[in-house]
């Protein structure tokens, strides 16, 4: 789970990071005040979304007068950002975050993630901040710090304070550095986050330390224990299909091609859309419809899937281990029956029972006619294909 | 032969009782002839559970009554970390954690924790269908059926997989082909597990009753491509490998906690690229594994 810039920064404020002072606007009049609120001669406006390139789509700008900073706001609030994180289409943004602007001295990069290899959080540190750290770990990964954490004991204050001296501080700013990535840590580690990362971390001309941005996310599969971080939830960013999707216990996540596909396990589900390129076309969706396939899921599951304009067929792939390929096929059937499947829909089933499924199929095709079934998954996909490039 | 698990191993079942599928997938285990010996339910101690078999509340209880040396678990995900290490503490040696969802820092100090038993207990799992030896001992939620157990005239193919249903394509698609499955172990899908692809691969070069391996890779870390490194340098016995995830998207989790192709790491295409080179033959198509391992083994 994803929380804006002004709830991490919110996050690690209160964790006791010096983070400079901000407020959240959502009107271009509210920018006008609020630069008069804040009062700092050079202000900072800040697009509050998920997708990154804000910087270079002009949706961070730097005010002067409570005049730029009404007309930045009106121009981010009334247009979408599109990125290269975006899509064409970009999103639409309805807050933004403004703050007194800092005056650089150097940009370092500071940040917790999870370090699958060695199966503990490690922080990656960087001198080379203000950029994205895969382009400093491509270019220069000479300059990348990494420190893993203790699964138990975390990361220890000694570690800060190496880290702290490696990125070159010295005197009391390295202490007061080491303290600031050991408190990002308690943070990564109380709040179950995947990633907890600062950048830019900024040394001032003055000497003082501040985090410029803040970005966390965290484990899904936490949430349970964490009520108020699950409150700050935002899904105006998250595909409308997904949402009704998740609200429905599916796994579905959309895609841009033009054959839906409907499955049971992860794994099976990610070969199926890759089946689907590998023979010509490209996958419009992964749906994982999990252990059961009933009645009720498989008509939700093409409901979903065939809301998606793009969908031109469907490829159902399911593998019945416990789960029998007759009820499979009934639920099927009565899916179709209810939702109607006005594109060609192929079905491929194996498993327990799925000689007597295949009778069921066959029976159903009048009243079902744009439904073909196949052998194995290639036979699925080239005839989806076959069936949608006829389309 | 075989790995991991047999004839004889002895298996308990932790969260018996829950709703989690315990009891459901203790009886698919018992009708297929694992030896469950019993299970746990803290507080439900001293009665039985639907199939009959004794329920405890605590593993050690269980051990001391039943001999069980495994452990197959249907705790919730808020407690599963703890029981597998409660399950470690109490001297069980194979722990098979079904359960999907557990936080990953659960798993992170649950790890450490059992590294402190120096390699005594082996952990399967979490996230993960478990590990049949067929004919012997399946312990977990795959279709037993399906399973070829070895017969003489058959090849025996060692699989290891991340996958739960695609796994059971390649088992399948083998067992049509006229092979036989020497041990099934599904690693899971989760980006903090027990054991990885290296290390079932080492138990399989080492095991006279696997003629060959197919390994079953997804997008995400890169497990597959460590085990690429280690099946070049160690691994004599054919091997042939399948990745799904080649049209996965980046920065989303496909389906599987492990599942998601993170900072450019992780993708399917990397995967494919490091086993190639090590000498793996990849299948391009989830429904050509059991065709490549024949070819494999032919050439």
């Amino acid at each position: 789970m994803k929380i804006h810039e002004y709830q991490a920064r919110e996050l690690l404020a209160q964790a006791g990071i010096p983070v400079p002072p901000s407020r959240v606007i959502e009107s271009a009049k509210a920018a006008a005040e609020a630069f008069k609120a804040i009062g700092a001669p050079v202000q900072v406006v800040k697009a509050q979304v998920f997708a990154g390139g804000r910087g270079k789509a002009g949706f961070v700008k730097l005010v002067k007068s409570a005049a730029e900073a009404q007309a930045a706001a009106e121009f981010m609030l009334g247009h979408r950002m599109v990125s290269v994180q975006t899509g064409p289409e970009g999103i639409a943004v309805k807050k933004l975050l403004m703050a007194e602007a800092v005056e650089i001295a150097h940009e370092y990069y500071l940040g917790i993630t999870l370090d699958r290899t060695k199966g503990t959080p490690v922080v990656i540190a960087s001198a080379e901040g203000g950029v994205e750290i895969e382009e400093v770990a491509r270019t220069k990964p000479e300059a990348i710090i990494k420190e893993h954490l203790h699964p138990h004991l975390g990361l220890q204050p000694f570690q800060g304070r190496k880290i702290a001296q490696k990125l070159g501080f010295t005197g009391k700013q390295q202490n007061i550095v080491a303290g600031i990535i050991v408190c990002l840590a308690k943070v990564f580690l109380q709040q179950d986050a995947g990633l907890a990362e600062i950048n830019p971390l900024v040394l001032t001309p003055q000497g003082e330390v501040l985090a410029l941005d803040a970005k966390v996310n965290f484990d899904d599969n936490a949430l349970f224990r964490h009520p108020a971080i699950t409150d700050l939830r935002d899904d105006s960013e998250t595909d409308a299909l997904e949402v009704r999707a998740t609200a429905a216990g599916l796994n579905y996540i959309k895609l841009d091609g033009s054959i839906g596909c409907l499955v049971n396990g992860a794994g099976l589900a990610m070969a199926t859309m890759d089946v689907i390129q590998l023979h010509g076309s490209s996958p419009a969706n992964f749906l994982d419809v999990g252990g059961g396939v009933k009645a009720e899921g498989a008509i939700e599951a093409f409901r979903i899937i065939l809301s998606d304009p793009k969908v031109k067929g469907v490829l159902v792939n399911i593998f019945g281990g416990i789960a029998k390929c007759d009820l499979i096929a009934e639920a099927l059937i009565k899916a179709g029956t209810e939702v109607g499947f006005r594109v060609p829909v192929v079905v491929r089933l194996e498993g327990t029972n799925v000689e007597q499924a295949r009778v069921l199929l066959a029976a159903a095709q009048k009243q079902l006619p744009t439904m073909q079934t196949a052998v194995d998954l290639n036979d699925a996909a080239r005839k989806i294909v076959a069936a949608t490039s006829r389309a | 032969m075989a790995i991991l698990v047999d004839q004889n191993t002895k298996v308990i079942c932790q969260g018996i009782t829950g709703s989690g599928g315990g009891a459901f997938h203790t009886k698919g285990c018992l009708d297929y002839g694992t030896k469950m010996v019993g299970g746990t339910s803290p507080g439900k101690g001293g009665t039985k559970d639907v199939n009959g078999l004794p329920v405890f509340d605590t593993v050690a209880q269980a051990v001391t009554a039943t001999g069980a040396n495994a452990t197959m678990i249907f705790v919730p995900p808020g407690y599963a970390a703890d029981a597998i290490c409660e399950a470690a503490d109490a001297g069980i040696g194979v722990i098979v954690a079904i359960t999907e969802g557990i936080p990953v820092l659960d798993m992170v100090r649950a790890k450490r924790y059992l590294a402190g038993f120096h390699g005594k207990v082996k952990l399967i799992g979490p996230n993960c269908p478990g590990v049949i030896t067929p004919g012997q001992c399946k312990i977990g939620i795959m279709p037993g059926y399906i399973h070829t157990p070895p017969t003489a005239g058959k090849k025996n193919v060692g699989i290891i997989s991340r996958s739960g249903t695609l796994t059971y394509e390649a088992v399948w698609q083998t067992s049509s082909l006229g092979w036989a499955q020497s041990t099934c172990v599904g690693i899971g899908g989760d980006p903090v597990k027990g054991l990885d692809f290296v290390e079932v691969l080492e138990l399989f070069q080492n095991d006279p009753a696997t003629d060959a391996i197919v390994m079953i890779g997804e997008i995400g870390g890169t497990a597959e491509e460590q085990a690429a490194a280690y099946v070049k340098a160690h691994v004599t016995k054919p091997v042939v490998g399948f990745i799904a995830g080649r049209t996965a998207p980046p920065g989303r989790r496909m389906g599987h906690a492990g599942a998601i192709i993170s900072g450019g790491e992780g993708t399917a295409a990397s995967k494919i690229e490091a086993m190639r080179a090590a000498g793996i033959a990849v299948a391009d198509s989830p429904a050509d594994i059991g065709r490549t391992l024949l070819e494999a083994v032919r050439s």
